[in-house]
């Protein structure tokens, strides 16, 4: 019995350990060493075969000066900026899509539920590349936007939409409207109907029992949309950089750029590290949210 | 509800002065091909406390939902106060619904649950409190008002509903099966409860129940539905003591219905013969009953006597085998077999301890009962 509880218990935190502090403590490490012109290119390395005093070598040769660097240099805290703002207006703009959408399938008849739902969901069934990719077809000067916009005459000159700040608007709402809609549509569908009604028995118009009654009451559910799509958000790379250009900084980019093309692996880990506790702070929110709610449902 | 003799009887739907409350003029209700409520003419007086009565499906809760303003009626009109209130919606209506439920918000204190409907009205901001503190005083939750509805037990939550419903004063207060999920005990104060604050807020009430006697304890008129018809609207004595139908006679209480044939009508009297060999059964004439009609003879439990000796000065007496005893406590019922098989229940009041019992299983019986006790109802 307390084998088998050890060992249920044992079993998260184990790949916790393997999967997310060890990678994480290797990335923490190359934050904390230095640029070198070798093959991995940073130093120091561990040398096992030195022993004790090998370890205490490496350990001393290991400084925070990258972290300082992100710190000097306008571009990397222009990036943060930028990602959390992006981020930011994407998850409102997504919420504002997604709520009408949720609120439709929650009013829907039981039998079109299901269909609605396999709707929502049937996207995740192409690649994720590749939807991003066929953005660029609709939204540049040539494409079927503004093709289409041209020839109802509603517009002279094509729109400027691709390679700005609102390509990866549109990119991050479309990407990620199923993981705001999916969460509010549970909070509204278990909203009990008769609650609706007992507010207008007591005086609401419609639109009045919709602030007061279900509007609060799907507030975890907007929460939690909120943070699925806020979280990802922030670290996007695919598109902003499909969609966005040289115009959008965002911090997945420059990780990226640092990473690949100028092949400063110290930098690019200590830019990870930061992003990484950038994000702590809403995944806790986002845990006590999910928590608060299961004690509420008890 | 019974009323000491000295005091006037309430009983408005006696008096041809009094003008209804409520009236249902031929209100016919569809879904679909489906007829919820058919054909429906009922009148519900102020201060009533009027129980719709039913088992499930019988368009007892469509009825109320008409009242409330959630259905619309498919035919006829609803008038409240002498007005059609077919164009009024539910929030603009002088009504309010107890909800089986409760739907209270769950996001809500109890203080802000009772005083919902008060902000949404037309009192001054400063009366609602004084008004949320008189309701939580009515329903004995003053120490609760802060908690949550989860916070709270069945039994309160239920109070709260009921405060919450009632705060607005309205004119007329629906009650959707209330006590349904309350266990027994709760159940019973909690009906007499509601009966004190009818009498105190004097609001009409209409109730919808499927236990009879819930219905029977709380309501001065009861209606029977069946299948989105009334059956039969009266008083809970005059359901019990004389049905109108082998419906109504079975769905309310416990009954003995015995089939026969009208042989002869004198004086008011009818005989009945309902078995080969057996003594024709003397019972009232009931509406409609003929000579030769085919007949229900229905007889209460508690109105059959039994005695290990063949009663001498009832009009009828029946001979039998003790099949059954059911020991409830208070009383005890005997399942008698009659020759043929037919079973009869008799109810006897356990006024002795049960060692001084006298009759037991597989004794000889004699059942009896009054040429009045009995209702004798067209089959």
């Amino acid at each position: 019995m307390n084998l088998r509880r050890l060992f249920l218990i044992l079993t998260p935190y184990a790949w916790l350990l393997l999967f997310f502090l060890i990678p994480f403590a290797i990335v923490l490490k190359i934050a904390l060493s230095d640029y070198a012109i070798s093959i991995p290119p940073y130093t120091p390395t561990l040398d096992i075969s030195a022993g004790w005093e090998g370890f205490k070598e490496f350990v001393s040769e290991l400084d925070a000066e990258n972290f300082a660097f992100l710190a000097t240099d306008a571009l990397y805290y222009t990036a943060y900026l930028s990602s959390l703002k992006i981020a930011l207006i994407s998850t409102v703009l997504t919420l504002v899509v997604a709520y009408p959408i949720a609120y439709g399938m929650a009013q829907a008849s039981q039998e079109w539920r299901p269909t609605l739902m396999m709707l929502v969901i049937l996207p995740f069934w192409t690649s994720f590349l590749i939807r991003v990719y066929s953005w660029i077809g609709i939204l540049s000067n040539e494409g079927f936007l503004n093709q289409f916009l041209l020839w109802t005459g509603i517009i002279n000159e094509p729109l400027a939409i691709m390679n700005t700040q609102n390509a990866v608007y549109i990119g991050i709402v479309y990407s990620y409207l199923p993981f705001m809609i999916l969460p509010i549509y549970a909070a509204l569908e278990k909203l009990d109907e008769s609650l609706i009604e007992a507010a207008e028995d007591l005086g609401c118009s419609k639109i009045s029992a919709f602030w007061l009654v279900t509007f609060p009451l799907s507030i975890p559910g907007v929460i939690a949309g909120c943070f699925l799509v806020f979280i990802p958000a922030l670290g996007e790379f695919v598109i902003p950089s499909l969609l966005g250009g040289s115009d959008t900084l965002m911090i997945g980019k420059v990780l990226y750029e640092e990473f690949f093309s100028n092949r400063d692996w110290p930098v690019a880990s200590a830019v990870a590290v930061v992003l990484l506790l950038i994000l702590i702070v809403p995944i806790v929110l986002f845990q006590r949210n999910e928590q608060r709610q299961r004690e509420a449902n008890q | 509800m019974a009323q000491p003799g000295t005091r006037l009887v309430f009983a408005p739907w006696n008096d041809p002065e009094q003008k209804p409350l409520i009236q249902f003029k031929n209100v016919t209700k569809k879904f679909g091909d489906f007829v919820a409520i058919d054909n429906i003419t009922l009148d519900i007086y102020r201060r009533e406390f009027f129980a719709l009565l039913g088992p499930s499906g019988c368009g007892k809760t469509t009825l109320m939902r008409m009242l409330a303003g959630f259905e619309a009626p498919t035919s006829g009109t609803i008038l409240l106060d002498g007005v059609d209130i077919a164009p009024v919606p539910p929030n603009k209506r002088p009504v309010n619904m107890m909800f089986q439920s409760y739907a209270l918000f769950p996001h809500l204190s109890v203080w802000d649950n009772i005083a919902f409907g008060l902000r949404r009205s037309d009192m001054p901001k400063d009366q609602i409190p004084a008004r949320v503190e008189d309701m939580l005083r009515l329903v004995r939750l003053e120490k609760f008002a802060k908690r949550k509805p989860h916070q709270i037990s069945g039994g309160q939550r239920q109070r709260v509903a009921l405060a919450r419903s009632l705060a607005k004063a309205p004119k007329l207060l629906l009650l959707d099966e209330p006590l349904g999920a309350l266990d027994k005990k709760l159940r019973q104060d909690t009906q007499f409860e509601l009966m004190d604050i009818q009498e105190k807020t004097g609001t009409t009430f209409v109730i919808v129940t499927h236990d009879q006697e819930e219905a029977m304890t709380v309501a001065s008129r009861v209606a029977v539905m069946d299948h989105g018809k009334m059956v039969q609207i009266d008083t809970p004595d005059r359901i019990y003591e004389t049905p109108n139908s082998v419906y109504v006679a079975d769905f309310i209480g416990d009954v003995n219905i015995i089939e026969g044939n009208v042989i002869d009508t004198v004086d008011g009297k009818v005989s009945i013969e309902w078995a080969e060999g057996q003594p024709r059964l003397l019972g009232t004439v009931g509406e409609g009953v003929a000579k030769g009609s085919r007949v229900h003879y229905a007889i209460r439990p508690e109105k059959v006597a039994i005695a290990t000796q063949p009663p001498a000065d009832r009009a009828n007496v029946i001979e039998g085998v003790v099949h059954d005893i059911a020991y409830l406590g208070n009383i005890s019922t005997y399942k008698v077999e009659l020759p043929g098989g037919r079973m009869m229940k008799a109810q006897v009041a356990n006024d002795r301890r049960i060692a001084r019992r006298d009759i037991t299983w597989d004794d000889k019986v004699w059942l009896s009962f009054t040429d009045t006790a009995g209702v004798v109802l067209l089959g």
